[in-house]
């Protein structure tokens, strides 16, 4: 069984619910898609608005060059087809959102072409096997402004500083068939744009954001009647809004009733969609190319530089890990989940410490005090080349793995260096063999009851002697010694 | 290729034009007019022929990534941005309420 088993259990029997996902995604530029004005989230209302944003008269649109660059860098990190020709064309609607009066999008020839991205296995979430996700297409248009309805009693408040921004639309084929899917393949795609560089991926401030098409059909026969939740912006909802659809269309037609091809809202507090009952013409856009932009044509040397600009992506270093490094898959799965981490690991590594020992430090204490502190692998307040410092400090036999936990708690709190620190607590580990009979003696001379017990064949308690020396020497003698010594002593 | 009255109420709708029935009565024929004589073009055998895009040979030229590098289509021109807008509130545009 390699196939998703999801399905709704209707009153005429079992349903097959079938998706398909619109993803926009902001275009990480510093300037719009057609004019000089900036991108920054947050700013004051209506100052990063230039008059060709506004839409004044005589503005004409140039395209970004950034904006292009990383559309076509998107469509190679998904191995699609790239249209070295392609043009604008305008999508005619009248809101006050939108200056132009127009929309200047892609659709007769988008930049990108057919293209395709795997979601991995989740035996849990009830994907048996990896899947293949075709993408139709990925093209390049503006975004909007943004309308504020509850600022005053009979006004809208219109901030253009989002109209002209940069927007790749990202369309998937309709080959989902489960929530799990659906969520799996926004998460994958989010994960592929953050690697790129060509989306910030922030679902909050809606850099991305999916349009969820769903239907209902019975398992084998055609197509149902498809309708589309507008704006769902995370994967959690995503997931909810096809469950919620699907049960929603699965009930209406087993009630005698029909899909209506329609665009629907979600909303989250009562995990429900709603019609928008918009006009029925309200889609006759009208499109045409857009006569103020002449065919992008891209060159060979364009093209080149986006190939070669292109990071290592999610798969193949998850597997790099794993082959190469022996990493257990479920770390690297885990260390390649995003950019950060990874960036994060792969400087550690590119200080020389040994992949399988950084991947099980940065799982266990580094992800465990990030935790702690309640802070981002970004934000880590100890780098990985000090990271790198104290793990070689372990690998060389200076301290102990227990010591370098305490070394590490410092490092966290003071920004300090392992090795000044292991120096100045006097933290070395000791090989002394003089020091650490000592102390074993001492050792042995207090607990005579477990040393006569040991010595009539209770071997289990030499571990119970490993840790009183250990302990009398605040962790720092030598293991190895320890029990090379402990073994003699106990032998009388 | 022609319209009627239907269209035309159509067409001002969705650009949002108020059209009285007198003025869709008189834009029927002003715009089949102007289809007719568009039409003419249909009549030159256009198939083996290449959509021309520009007069001359021309490519589309790309701006850099660089915000407000030209000022005259930069950012940062609130006031200009604002000065035709029927009523300026607290730096948004303001405008009657679009929603229901």
């Amino acid at each position: 069984m390699t196939e998703t088993s999801y399905r709704i259990q209707g009153a005429t029997g079992e349903w097959e619910v079938v998706i398909g996902l619109e993803v926009h995604a902001q275009v990480t530029s510093n300037a719009k898609l057609f004019s000089g004005a900036a991108t920054a989230f947050g700013a004051e209302p209506n100052t990063q608005v230039s008059l060709v944003d506004a839409a004044m008269p005589g503005m004409l649109p140039v395209p970004n060059r950034e904006c292009i660059r990383q559309a076509v860098r998107t469509g190679m990190a998904i191995e699609a087809q790239i249209n070295k020709w392609s043009r604008f064309d305008r999508k005619n609607y009248f809101y006050a959102d939108l200056p132009q009066g127009y929309q200047i999008s892609q659709l007769y020839h988008p930049i990108v072409g057919e293209g395709a991205l795997e979601i991995d296995a989740d035996e849990k979430a009830g994907i048996p096997a990896p899947k293949t996700i075709g993408i139709e297409r990925i093209h390049v248009e503006q975004d909007a402004g943004k309308l504020m309805h509850d600022q005053h009693p009979t006004m809208s408040y219109v901030d253009l500083n989002r109209s002209g921004v940069a927007l790749m639309e990202i369309v998937s084929r309709p080959d989902m068939r489960s929530p799990a899917e659906a969520g799996a393949y926004l998460a994958k795609l989010r994960q592929i744009l953050r690697y790129v560089g060509s989306c910030d991926g922030n679902m909050d401030q809606g850099s991305m954001r999916a349009d969820v098409n769903v239907s209902v059909r019975k398992p084998g026969e055609e197509f149902g009647t498809r309708t589309e939740t507008k704006n769902v912006n995370s994967v959690r909802f995503v997931m909810a809004v096809v469950e919620s659809e699907a049960r929603r269309q699965v009930d209406l037609i087993e009630d005698g009733g029909r899909v209506v091809q329609e665009t629907r809202l979600y909303d989250p507090d009562k995990n429900v969609t709603r019609s928008m009952r918009s006009k029925e013409d309200a889609h006759d856009y009208r499109y045409f190319p857009d006569p103020d932009l002449l065919p992008l044509e891209l060159d060979d040397a364009f093209l080149e530089e986006c190939r070669a600009s292109l990071p290592e992506l999610p798969d193949a270093k998850r597997a790099r890990y794993v082959n190469g490094l022996g990493v257990s898959a479920y770390n690297a799965a885990v260390l390649t989940a995003d950019v950060e981490t990874a960036r994060w690991f792969e400087a550690l590594l590119g200080e020389g410490v040994d992949g399988k020992q950084a991947a099980n430090w940065v799982m266990s204490e580094l992800f465990g005090a990030l935790n702690r502190l309640g802070k981002d692998i970004a934000e880590s307040p100890v780098s990985p080349e000090q990271a790198a410092g104290l793990l070689k400090l372990v690998a060389d036999g200076t301290i102990s793995g227990t010591i370098a936990k305490q070394v590490f708690e410092i490092m966290l709190e003071t920004g300090g260096e392992a090795a000044a620190i292991v120096e100045e607590k006097g933290l070395k580990q000791t090989s002394d063999t003089g020091a650490i009979e000592a102390v074993i003696a001492e050792v042995l001379a207090k607990n005579p009851g477990q040393l006569e017990q040991y010595r009539g064949g209770k071997e289990a308690l030499f571990g119970f002697f490993v840790g009183q020396t250990m302990k009398a020497t605040q962790g720092k003698a030598n293991p190895g010694v320890v029990n090379e010594l402990l073994k003699k002593a106990l032998a009388g | 290729m022609s319209v009627d009255h239907a269209t035309v109420r159509k067409i001002a709708s969705l650009a949002r034009i108020a059209a009285s029935d007198a003025e869709v009565e008189a834009m029927v024929p002003e715009l089949n007019n102007i289809l007719g004589f568009v039409e003419q073009l249909g009549e030159v055998d256009t198939s083996s022929v290449e959509p021309m895009t520009a007069v001359i040979p021309n490519t589309q030229r790309l701006r850099d990534d660089v915000v407000n590098a030209d000022p005259l289509t930069g950012g940062g021109v609130q006031s200009k941005v604002l000065a035709n807008a029927p009523a300026r509130e607290h730096g948004f545009f303001g405008v009657p309420k679009v929603i229901e």
